[in-house]
C-alpha cells in the first residue's frame, strides 16, 4: 500500500517533469571544472583593437593628417565610397546630414551621427576597406579619420588627429541619444467595436 | 519579467487542453468536428469543381502511381539529406524593395509562409552579416576573454565544448524586421514584410560560467562581444543580461551551427535584437560601461520625433504576424485556418486576437503549445470565408500585460519614416472578393 502511494507520487512528479516547459526546469549548474588557458595580455595585443570612444581608451599612438587622409582615401576608399566621400558606386554619402534629424529626410553620416569621434578610428580601424579590413596603419586610419571629419567641417585642414586630439573633437550629435525608455505604447486589448 | 508556472502555462503546456481551455466560443472548439467539417466541406468543393455544383460528385478512377512500381532511390553510402525537389522554392531571399549595392553588408530573410512549426530549419534561419560569411576552421578558432577580469583566458572549441551544454528554444528576430512597411504596402510576401524572423533551439553552455572561471573584477558592468569576421562586427552588453540568461552558442536545431549562422561560436542573447547575438565570437572584454561603437551609435539606435535617437534599445517587443493566408495567395471560399506566429522577447505569449474586418472586431485564437518564453508560439482561428472582402491581422498579449500595438500606436512616440527599426506592429493582409490576399498595412 505504501509503497502504491510511492510509486504514483513519483509517477506524478515524472507527469510533471515530462510537461514543464524549458523556464520551469531546473536551472544548471556551472560545473566544477575550468578549461580555459590563461593568456597575457602581449599575446593577445593583435586582437585587443577595441576603442571605447567616449574617452577614446584603447587608441593606439601614431597620427594623421588631412592631406595624408586625402591620399589613402582616394587609394583605397573612392571606389566605393566616391569623391570626397559624397557617395559612390556602393555607399551613399558620408559628409553633411548636420541639423536634419527632425524632418523626415535624415541624413545618416559621421559627421551628422557619430556622437563621438574616435567611432571614425574603432570603425574604419577594424572594418574598412572592406575587402581588406585591418590592414591599414594606425597612422592611415588616424588620417583617414582626420579626411572625413574635415569633409564635415568638424576639423580645420591644418588639424592633425591622434590618441589625444580626435578624443576632443566636439561632435554635433553628442547629446543626440537618449537611453531606451520603452516600452512606448499603451495599446489596449479591445475585442469589439474598437476605433 | 519571467512567469512561473501558473494557470496560463498549467492550461498550455499540453496542447489538446489548451485549445479547448482557450478557443473563442464563437468557432466550433474539437480538433474532431472540425476536421469532419473540413472534409465534408472538401468534399462539396471537389464535387462542385467536377460536376457543375450538383452535389457530390465522385473522384476519378485511380492509377497505381509509378512511385509503387520500382525501386526507390538507394540509400547512400554518406549523405546530408535534402528537402524534396518539388520543394525547391522554399528558399531564403533578400528583400525585393531595398536593394543593397552589394552583397556583404546585406541581408536575407526566411519564408514564413512555408514555415509549418515553430522550428526555423537550418538552411532557412534568416542572415544579417556585415561583411559576408567567413569560413573559420573550428581546430583553429579561439575565443579569449579579458577586460575587467582577474585572469584573461582563452578557449579553443575543443574547451568550450567539454563542458556541460544546456540547450532552449527561443526565437531571434533582426531589429530591421519590416522596416519597409511602416506606413504603406512595399512587400508582397510575408518573407519580405517579416522574414528577418528564425527560431529554433540553441545549444551551447551559459556565458555566467566562463565569466565567472574567469572572474569578474568589481565594477564590471558591461562586456564587449566582437565577431571574427570582416567587419570584427562589436556590441557592448549589460551583465546583468549576460549573466541571466545569455548563451555561448554552438550548435542549432541538433546540428553545429551554420557557417552564415555563426560556425563555430557565436552569442546568443534570448529576446533582444538579432545583431547583438555576436556571431563568430572571438572575443569578450569586459568593462565597466558601454564602448558607444558605431553598430550602437549611428546603427540600430531609433530616430525620435524631437530629433534624438534612442539607444540600447535591446528588447524585441511582442509582435505577432498571420503567415497563412498571407500576401501573395489566394485563397478560395470555404474553411480557412488562419495560422500565424506571435513571440515577445519580454516574456511568454498570453493571448493572440484574431480581426477579420481589419481591426474593428477581434476574436481569441487557439495558441498551440508548447508556449515558451521568449519562442514563437503558433497561433491557429478556423475562419469560414464566405468570399467577400476581409482585412484580416492578428494581436498578440505577452505574459507582462504588453498588448502588440498598431502603428499608429508606436507613431505616437517615435518617428517611423525612413530606414527605421523596431517595427511590431499589427500587420494587416486584405483579402479581395477574388481571394487575392495582398500587403494592407496603411
Amino acid at each position: 500500500m505504501r509503497s502504491l502511494k510511492v510509486v504514483s507520487i513519483l509517477t506524478g512528479l515524472l507527469a510533471i517533469a515530462a510537461c514543464a516547459t524549458q523556464e520551469t526546469q531546473q536551472p544548471v549548474a556551472r560545473p566544477d571544472v575550468k578549461f580555459g588557458k590563461p593568456i597575457a595580455a602581449a599575446d593577445l595585443a593583435p586582437w585587443n583593437i577595441d576603442v571605447r570612444t567616449p574617452d577614446g581608451v584603447g587608441l593606439p599612438a601614431g597620427r594623421g593628417t588631412v592631406a595624408e587622409g586625402k591620399t589613402v582615401y582616394e587609394a583605397k576608399c573612392t571606389v566605393c565610397h566616391g569623391v570626397d566621400a559624397k557617395g559612390g558606386p556602393v555607399y551613399g554619402t558620408m559628409v553633411g546630414g548636420i541639423g536634419s534629424f527632425k524632418t523626415n529626410t535624415r541624413v545618416l553620416t559621421p559627421g551628422s551621427m557619430y556622437p563621438y569621434a574616435p567611432i571614425l578610428f574603432d570603425y574604419i580601424n577594424r572594418a574598412m576597406p572592406m575587402d581588406k579590413p585591418q590592414s591599414l596603419s594606425a597612422n592611415e586610419v588616424y588620417a583617414v579619420s582626420a579626411y572625413i571629419l574635415n569633409l564635415n567641417g568638424l576639423i580645420p585642414d591644418s588639424a592633425v588627429m591622434d590618441q589625444n586630439s580626435l578624443v576632443k573633437v566636439q561632435m554635433p550629435n553628442r547629446d543626440g541619444f537618449i537611453i531606451d525608455d520603452r516600452p512606448d505604447t499603451q495599446a489596449v486589448r479591445c475585442m469589439t467595436n474598437c476605433k | 519579467m519571467r512567469q512561473k508556472i501558473g494557470v496560463d502555462s498549467a492550461l498550455t503546456d499540453d496542447g489538446l487542453h489548451a485549445r479547448r481551455a482557450v478557443v473563442p466560443a464563437a468557432t466550433d472548439p474539437t480538433e474532431d468536428s472540425g476536421r469532419r467539417q473540413f472534409l465534408r466541406r472538401g468534399t462539396m468543393l471537389a464535387g462542385g469543381a467536377l460536376a457543375g455544383g450538383m452535389g457530390l460528385a465522385r473522384a476519378a478512377p485511380l492509377d497505381v502511381p509509378e512511385s509503387n512500381k520500382g525501386f526507390g532511390k538507394p540509400i547512400a553510402e554518406n549523405d546530408y539529406g535534402m528537402p524534396s525537389k518539388f520543394e525547391s522554392k522554399v528558399k531564403r531571399r533578400r528583400t525585393d524593395i531595398l536593394k543593397n549595392r552589394q552583397n556583404f553588408s546585406d541581408w536575407s530573410m526566411t519564408p514564413l509562409q512555408d514555415q509549418l512549426g515553430t522550428v526555423t530549419p537550418n538552411g532557412l534561419i534568416y542572415e544579417r552579416h556585415h561583411n559576408g560569411t567567413p569560413d573559420i576552421d573550428p581546430a583553429t578558432h579561439k575565443l579569449v576573454i579579458h577586460g575587467m577580469v582577474r585572469q584573461p583566458l582563452e578557449f579553443s572549441m575543443a574547451d568550450l565544448m567539454r563542458y556541460p551544454s544546456v540547450s532552449k528554444f527561443y526565437f531571434m528576430e533582426c531589429s530591421g524586421n519590416g522596416l519597409t512597411d511602416w506606413l504603406k504596402p512595399a512587400s508582397t510576401t510575408v518573407q519580405q514584410t517579416h522574414g528577418l524572423l528564425s527560431a529554433g533551439q540553441w545549444t551551447g553552455i551559459p556565458v555566467a560560467w566562463l565569466l565567472d572561471e574567469a572572474g569578474l573584477e568589481p565594477g564590471a558592468s558591461w562586456a564587449l562581444f566582437e565577431g571574427g569576421d570582416g567587419s570584427g562586427h562589436v556590441r557592448s552588453l549589460p551583465m546583468k543580461k549576460l549573466l541571466d540568461d545569455c548563451l555561448l552558442v554552438y550548435a542549432l536545431n541538433g546540428e553545429m551551427l551554420r557557417p552564415e549562422n555563426g560556425y563555430p561560436l557565436r552569442l546568443f542573447v534570448p529576446g533582444w535584437e538579432g545583431n547583438v547575438s555576436v556571431k563568430w565570437l572571438r572575443r569578450i572584454k569586459v568593462g565597466d560601461k558601454p564602448w558607444h561603437t558605431r553598430g550602437e551609435t549611428a546603427r540600430y539606435t531609433d530616430p525620435m520625433p524631437d530629433g534624438k535617437w534612442r539607444q540600447f534599445s535591446f528588447e524585441m517587443e511582442c509582435k505577432s504576424v498571420v503567415t497563412r493566408p498571407s500576401g501573395g495567395m489566394t485563397i478560395t471560399p470555404g474553411m480557412q485556418e488562419i495560422q500565424g506566429f506571435a513571440w515577445s522577447g519580454n516574456g511568454k505569449i498570453k493571448a493572440v486576437d484574431v480581426t477579420l474586418d481589419g481591426g474593428k472586431n477581434w476574436q481569441g485564437a487557439v495558441l498551440e503549445g508548447p508556449v515558451m518564453d521568449m519562442s514563437l508560439t503558433r497561433f491557429r482561428y478556423r475562419w469560414d470565408w464566405k468570399g467577400g472582402p476581409a482585412t484580416i491581422a492578428s494581436r498578440a498579449v505577452d505574459s507582462t500585460g504588453y498588448v502588440q500595438p498598431t502603428v499608429q500606436d508606436i507613431q505616437k512616440s517615435r518617428a517611423i519614416v525612413g530606414f527605421v527599426q523596431h517595427h511590431n506592429g499589427v500587420f494587416p493582409w486584405s483579402v479581395n472578393a477574388n481571394g487575392e490576399v495582398k500587403n494592407a498595412i496603411a
